[in-house]
């Protein structure tokens, strides 16, 4: 019968080896989101780019990151890359791998943000002498990040927890710190609790963000209030998917 | 008067339809040109020829006497240079002809003033703080002089429209275009946004109105033009076009209409 610390719990917690780990969960799947942002948008462009084989290689990159499991895309990065003589670093293996992946789903959120802005905005906006990198940059991207926030919050989420993947290919995140911790005294409950109350803190202050975010926007367009259990439960029907 | 906008022969297909069949059209500075029609009639898309946002397919079209689209004859084959060339030329005749919508299309995330300021100052370069206040002055020109920070979601239809007038007007064109200005409209805004349209008219605003408010342009016109399966079918001042003896097509046109 195991019983529970929670006196270890508490010390995990408050230790730096758990801590620097948290940070680097963060950190990865900040940079991760980040990059994921800039490939999705860039692949969104190309996706809706006026040449044929810029298109192509947009659906190409799609393909081949959507159809592949993101587990297998980390491991592939991690051991085949050396052998081309490309030597990363774990997290930045991490980071290049997690981002190339999350830029082929953020693409679908950018497109349909681009697309949810109207034609008639664009031909507005052309009427008035903009090119069409200012009707891009005064028009249509303010419009499309309003519709993107909350789904792009519910990516970071989902990013937040993906990033425990990274473990197998040996960066010090939350996860393999709580496992490596574990097995030199085999108290898992507590280690593995402490790593739980990081998940859930980070996972609870981005979701608290994500609600006043959107809930400046919505003031500044004064539309239906919006109660942070929509965006809770928004959050949770998402961001659980298995890739 | 001289002539401001010269369109002729112009041919636009798309696909296997030819939707402009051949028009010929002469705008006056000043002048104030209703274009009557049914629906599907090429109004609309002689309009975005003139400003350029559909490419023609032939016949030559000129702007205060400079040709700005002709009918280049391998135009799918221009290269780069010639098509970025074409590209900068088409902003920069946009810039000097507004165009009004039938569904306005106000930017959804700006306001009223935001709306009039952003081409000014992104597209000429304006300094933000003159921009603004022309942008008030037009504001209280189009008689909405307290909307200025009231977001398109707040504003009636008809407020909507006469800020996009305001916004077209903000780049101090030289030539208007309305497309259909009022057919979104709720009956009763209807007039508030006809009655901008003849103050600027009346002012010396050269506009030419695509419409099928026949009190407008009994009122407001100089001329009428009626189109017909891409061409135009009939042309004559607004007295003549409404008195005297018109050909039996627009009659019957003017009749539906009507009753």
């Amino acid at each position: 019968m195991a019983t529970i610390s929670f006196p270890l719990i508490i010390e995990y917690v408050f230790s730096a080896r758990f801590f620097d780990a948290a940070l680097t969960t963060l950190l990865i799947s900040l940079s991760a989101l980040f990059w994921g942002m800039m490939i999705g948008l860039l692949v969104a462009m190309l996706q809706e780019a006026r040449w044929r084989s810029l298109r192509w290689v947009a659906m190409g990159y799609l393909w081949l990151f959507r159809g592949t499991p993101v587990l297998f895309q980390l491991i592939f990065a991690f051991n085949v890359l050396p052998s081309f003589g490309l030597v990363l670093s774990g997290f930045t293996c991490a980071t290049l791998a997690l981002a190339l992946n999350e830029g082929a789903y953020m693409a679908e959120i950018m497109r349909s943000g681009i697309r949810a802005v109207g034609s008639g905005q664009r031909l507005a906006a052309r009427a008035l002498g903009m090119q069409d990198w200012q009707v891009m940059r005064w028009v249509v991207l303010p419009q499309a990040l309003r519709i993107i926030i909350p789904p792009i919050g519910n990516q970071f989420i989902g990013m937040l927890k993906l990033s425990a993947l990274v473990s197998v290919i040996a960066v010090d995140e939350l996860l393999l710190v709580a496992n490596q911790t574990a097995s030199s005294n085999f108290r898992y409950l507590e280690a593995l609790s402490a790593a739980g109350i990081y998940y859930l803190l980070m996972t609870t202050l981005l979701m608290i963000g994500q609600f006043y975010l959107e809930w400046a926007l919505h003031r500044r367009r004064r539309g239906p209030a919006i109660q942070p259990v929509d965006i809770i439960l928004g959050a949770t029907a998402d961001a659980g998917r298995i890739r | 008067m001289s002539a401001l906008l010269d369109v002729v022969g112009v041919y636009k297909r798309f696909g296997a339809l030819d939707v402009l069949r051949g028009v010929n059209l002469t705008a006056h500075r000043g002048e104030c040109l209703v274009v009557l029609g049914a629906s599907g009639s090429g109004k609309s898309t002689l309009l975005r020829c003139i400003n350029l946002l559909e490419p023609i397919s032939s016949g030559s079209i000129a702007f205060k006497g400079e040709t700005i689209t002709g009918s280049p004859t391998n135009a799918h084959r221009a290269n780069a240079n010639r098509a970025n060339a074409n590209r900068a030329n088409a902003n920069r005749i946009r810039q000097q002809i507004g165009m009004v919508f039938q569904s306005f299309e106000l930017f959804q995330h700006l306001s009223a003033v935001e709306n009039v300021v952003l081409a000014p100052v992104r597209v000429k370069g304006e300094a933000p703080q003159e921009a603004r206040a022309y942008a008030r002055h037009l504001l209280a020109k189009v008689h909405l002089p307290d909307k200025a920070d009231a977001l398109p979601d707040e504003l009636s239809g008809g407020q909507q429209q006469r800020v996009a007038i305001a916004r077209a007007l903000a780049m101090r064109p030289e030539l208007l275009l309305y497309d259909e200005p009022t057919s979104a409209l709720d009956p009763e805004t209807v007039g508030e946004v006809l009655q901008v349209m003849q103050e600027l008219s009346d002012e010396g605003m050269t506009s030419i109105v695509v419409t099928h408010e026949m009190g407008f342009a009994r009122r407001a016109a100089d001329r009428v033009v009626f189109m017909e399966h891409g061409q135009i079918a009939h042309s004559a001042s607004a007295a003549d076009f409404f008195g005297a003896a018109v050909p039996e097509r627009v009659a019957r046109f003017l009749g539906g209409i009507e009753t």
